[in-house]
C-alpha cells in the first residue's frame, strides 16, 4: 500500500446556476495575458452542447486519454513512439479555430468617428493578429442552448442515443439542458504528464495537482493531445503550455481557488482524499462498467485504523489526516455515493466528481399537463426527460444503473426534506424512497445540509500545505519571505 | 587571407559562440529554451512543410555525421557502383524534401498572418541561413557528384583538422567549387546562430522521453524520507516514480 494525499473536487450541478463567476475569476488571475486569451482554464458548458474546444469529447478527433490495452493502459495519440514520430507535426491537435480567436473591440472608433448620419461603432478586432475580424465563435457560443442545431445535436453524448430518444430530447416541450463546470481534473493518471516528451509535467507528491514546469515545457504539444478533456493549452505567444493550476498559491496558504471561492451558486467542494497509488494502474485498466467503481475503490477511509498508521509510515502529516477526516468531498463521494467522476472511460481517473443534476430531470409533461406529483416525479427517475443514457455517458461510461442509483438518492433527500419541512408527503411513500436506497433520516438531513446550508470552511477543507517546512528545504527562507506562486526569476518572454 | 578567415578564424568563433552562447541561454534563459510550435496558429499547411523539412534534415544529418566520424565505412559501402548509386539518389532526395519544406514553410510564413505575430528578425535568419545551406548542399550533389567519396579527400582532412586543433585549409582552399565552400561557410554560421534563434531547439529533442516512466510524482521534499531514515544523511529532496 503506497498511500497518498490528492486535493479532490466535488461540483454540485443542481446547483450551478450558469452564471459564469468561477470562469472570470479565473481568468482576471491567471489567463488575461498576451497568447492566453483564448484559454479558460475554468469554463461552463450547456449541456447537451459540444463545448470548448469544439467537440472536446470526441476522442475519435482529438486522440486523447487512454485506451484498454490487454491488462494496462496505454495512450490514444501520443505516448513514447507516437509522441516522437508525431513531434514535428501532431496531427490531432486542436488549432486556435477549435477554440475560437480572442477579439477585443476598437472603442477609439467611438470618439475619433467623424460626424455622420451613422452611429459609430467599435468593431471586433483580433487579438491574434489585430486585424478587423468576423467573430465566428465564443468561449461560450453554444450558452443555453444557443444555435442548438449546431451545437446541441453535435453533442457526443447523444451518439447511443436512440433516433426516438434523440428527438425527444429537442422537443419544444421536453426540452432542457444543465450546466457543466470544468477545471483541469488533477487526474490519477493524468494523460498529460505521460504525453509530455520533455518532462515538463508533474504531479506534486505533496497534494497531487497536476503542473507543468514552464522552464521545461519546450512546446512538443502533446499535452495539448493527450489530455481527454482538453484542459492542457498552447500559449502561441510564450511557446509554453499552460494549465489550471488549481491556485496553488492560494491553497497553501490555506484559501480556497479563485473559481471555488467565487462561486455564486456554492457549487463547490474542495478537500483531500487519501489514495493507493499501487491501485492507479489496475483501476485504470478495467472494463468500461467497473470504472466507476474501481476508481471509488483506490479511496481510502481515512477512519480507518490501519489506513491511518500507513499514511503516517508515507509522511502524511496528521493535519492532512484530519482534513481527509473532515473532507466534503469524501462525504460526497465515498460515503454518500453522490458524486460521479466526468468521463471515466478516457481512464485517466479524474479528482473531480460531480453531483448530476436532479432537477432538470424531475417533471414529465403528458397530455400536454405538467406533472410534478410526488408520485410521478419517483416514478420518472428512470423515464425521464433528460435520458438516463444521456447521463451515463457523462458520468458513468454508460453505466446507467450508476446514475439511476444517485438519482434515487437524491430523490431519496428530497422526498425527505419534503416531508420534514412542508409535511404534504405521504409518510409511507417517504420510508419507501429512503429505503430503497438504505438511507436513514441523519444521514438525508446531513446531505441537505451539506448540499444547502454548507458554510465557507464546511465546502472548503484546505490541509496546511507545511510550506513552512518544505520551503525551507529549498531556499532560503529569508529571501521569499512575502512571497508566494511561481518564484519565476526571469520575464516569461517568447524564445527567439 | 579570406581562406583564413573562412576556413580557420569562421569555425572556431562559431563553435566558441555556440558551446558557450547554447550553455548561457539554457541556463540563465531557460524559459527561452522552446521550439515555439506555431502549430496552433495554423495546422494544416504546416504538415506538409515541417514533415519533409524536419524528416529531410534528420536523416541528412546524421548522414553528415557518419560520413564525418566512418569515413572508411562510407567509402567501403561505396565501393560497389549501385550503392554509391543509391546513396547518393538518397541523399539528394532527402535533401529535396528539406529543399520543399523551406520554401513551404517559408510561404506558410509570407502567406499566414497569424504566424507572421510570432515571426522574429531571428526567424528570416534562420530562414536565409537554411536556404543557403541546403540550396548550395544540393548545387554541390548535382554539379560535383559523387561527394559521399570524394568528400574523404577533400572535406575530412579538413574538419578534422579543425576539431583536433590543428587546422590545415590547404585541402578545402584548392576546391574549385564554390558551392562546396559556400556550404561548409553557412554550415558553420548555422551552429554560430543556434544560441540567438531557435534552432537551439533541436539540443533538446527529448529522447530520455524513451527510457522515461510515463508518470511522474515530484515532492517538494520527500517527507516519507525524511520520518523513516535511519541515517542523519536526510532523504533526496526528488522523488520521481
Amino acid at each position: 500500500m503506497d498511500i497518498r494525499s490528492q486535493v479532490c473536487m466535488v461540483f454540485h450541478l443542481d446547483k450551478c446556476i450558469g452564471c459564469h463567476t468561477c470562469s472570470i475569476a479565473c481568468k482576471n488571475i491567471w489567463t488575461d495575458r498576451k497568447g492566453a486569451e483564448y484559454m479558460w482554464w475554468n469554463n461552463v458548458e450547456t449541456k447537451p452542447g459540444t463545448g470548448y474546444p469544439t467537440k472536446w469529447e470526441n476522442q475519435d478527433i482529438y486522440k486523447g486519454g487512454w485506451e484498454k490495452n490487454g491488462d494496462t493502459v496505454s495512450l490514444k495519440g501520443a505516448g513514447k513512439f507516437k509522441g516522437l514520430k508525431n513531434i514535428f507535426h501532431n496531427p490531432h491537435m486542436p488549432v486556435l479555430d477549435d477554440y475560437y480567436e480572442p477579439w477585443t473591440y476598437k472603442y477609439e472608433d467611438l470618439f475619433t468617428a467623424p460626424e455622420g448620419d451613422d452611429q459609430p461603432t467599435a468593431r471586433p478586432i483580433s487579438l491574434v493578429t489585430g486585424e478587423h475580424m468576423d467573430v465566428q465563435a465564443g468561449p461560450n457560443w453554444d450558452d443555453d442552448m444557443g444555435g442548438s442545431p449546431d451545437y446541441a445535436r453535435q453533442d457526443v453524448n447523444l451518439v447511443k442515443l436512440s433516433a426516438a430518444e434523440q428527438e425527444s430530447m429537442f422537443q419544444l416541450e421536453r426540452m432542457t439542458f444543465h450546466y457543466l463546470p470544468r477545471i483541469c481534473n488533477h487526474c490519477l493518471n493524468p494523460a498529460c504528464v505521460a504525453s509530455c516528451p520533455s518532462g515538463a509535467l508533474y504531479k506534486r507528491g505533496e497534494d497531487g495537482i497536476v503542473l507543468i514546469n514552464q522552464e521545461r515545457c519546450r512546446a512538443w504539444r502533446m499535452c495539448v493531445t493527450a489530455c481527454p478533456y482538453k484542459k492542457s493549452y498552447y500559449n502561441w505567444n510564450t511557446g509554453k503550455s499552460e494549465k489550471c493550476v488549481l491556485c496553488y498559491p492560494r491553497l497553501e496558504s490555506g484559501q480556497a481557488p479563485a473559481c471555488f471561492h467565487s462561486c455564486v451558486g456554492r457549487i463547490r467542494y474542495l478537500g483531500v482524499m487519501l489514495y493507493d497509488a499501487d491501485k492507479i494502474e489496475p483501476a485504470a485498466s478495467v472494463s468500461e462498467d467497473q470504472l466507476v467503481d474501481a476508481q471509488m475503490d483506490i479511496y481510502l477511509d481515512p477512519f480507518d485504523p490501519e489506513v491511518i498508521r500507513q499514511a503516517r509510515l508515507n509522511g502524511i502529516a496528521d493535519s492532512t489526516i484530519t482534513s481527509a477526516q473532515n473532507s466534503p468531498v469524501y462525504k460526497f463521494v465515498k460515503i454518500w455515493k453522490l458524486a460521479l467522476p466526468l468521463h471515466p472511460e478516457f481512464r485517466t481517473l479524474p479528482n473531480l466528481f460531480y453531483v448530476p443534476a436532479l432537477l432538470p430531470t424531475m417533471a414529465t409533461v403528458s397530455n400536454g399537463v405538467y406533472d410534478s406529483t410526488s408520485q410521478s416525479l419517483w416514478n420518472g427517475v428512470e423515464s425521464n426527460r433528460l435520458p438516463m443514457k444521456y447521463l451515463a455517458s457523462l458520468f458513468s461510461a454508460g453505466n446507467t444503473g450508476k446514475i439511476v442509483d444517485v438519482m434515487k438518492r437524491l430523490m431519496a433527500v428530497r422526498l425527505h426534506r419534503r416531508g420534514v419541512t412542508v409535511g404534504d408527503l405521504n409518510s409511507a411513500e417517504i420510508s419507501t424512497a429512503m429505503n430503497e436506497v438504505h438511507m436513514d433520516a441523519d444521514t438525508a438531513n446531513a446531505i441537505f445540509r451539506l448540499t444547502a446550508l454548507a458554510t465557507f470552511d464546511e465546502r472548503f477543507v484546505i490541509p496546511p500545505a507545511h510550506r513552512e517546512e518544505s520551503i525551507e528545504m529549498l531556499e532560503a527562507t529569508g529571501d521569499v519571505k512575502g512571497n508566494t506562486g511561481f518564484g519565476f526569476k526571469e520575464t516569461p518572454a517568447r524564445g527567439l | 587571407m579570406t581562406n583564413i578567415l573562412l576556413f580557420v578564424v569562421l569555425p572556431y568563433a562559431c563553435m566558441a559562440i555556440f558551446l558557450i552562447g547554447s550553455i548561457y541561454r539554457y541556463v540563465n534563459k531557460g524559459f527561452t529554451v522552446s521550439s515555439i510550435s506555431s502549430q496552433f496558429l495554423e495546422g494544416k499547411k504546416l504538415f506538409w512543410a515541417s514533415q519533409p523539412f524536419h524528416w529531410g534534415l534528420f536523416f541528412l544529418f546524421f548522414g553528415h555525421l557518419i560520413a564525418f566520424l566512418f569515413p572508411r565505412a562510407v567509402l567501403a559501402w561505396n565501393g560497389q557502383p549501385i550503392r554509391l548509386l543509391i546513396l547518393e539518389v538518397a541523399s539528394f532526395a532527402f535533401g529535396l524534401c528539406a529543399f520543399i519544406g523551406v520554401i513551404l514553410l517559408v510561404l506558410r510564413r509570407l502567406t499566414t498572418k497569424r504566424v507572421q505575430m510570432v515571426t522574429s528578425k531571428m526567424d528570416i535568419v534562420v530562414f536565409l541561413v537554411l536556404l543557403t545551406q541546403i540550396v548550395s548542399g544540393l548545387l554541390v550533389a548535382y554539379y560535383n557528384r559523387w561527394g559521399s567519396s570524394w568528400f574523404a579527400a577533400f572535406l575530412t582532412p579538413y574538419l578534422k583538422s579543425v576539431f583536433v586543433f590543428n587546422p590545415q585549409i590547404d585541402a578545402i582552399a584548392s576546391v574549385n567549387s564554390i558551392w562546396l565552400k559556400v556550404h561548409v561557410i553557412s554550415a558553420f554560421s548555422l551552429i554560430g546562430l543556434i544560441p540567438f534563434t531557435r534552432f537551439i531547439h533541436f539540443l533538446v529533442y527529448p529522447v530520455d522521453y524513451l527510457w522515461r516512466s510515463y508518470q511522474q510524482v515530484i515532492w517538494n521534499w520527500d517527507r516519507r524520507n525524511i520520518r523513516t531514515s535511519r541515517f542523519w544523511k536526510r532523504g533526496v529532496p526528488f522523488k520521481n516514480n
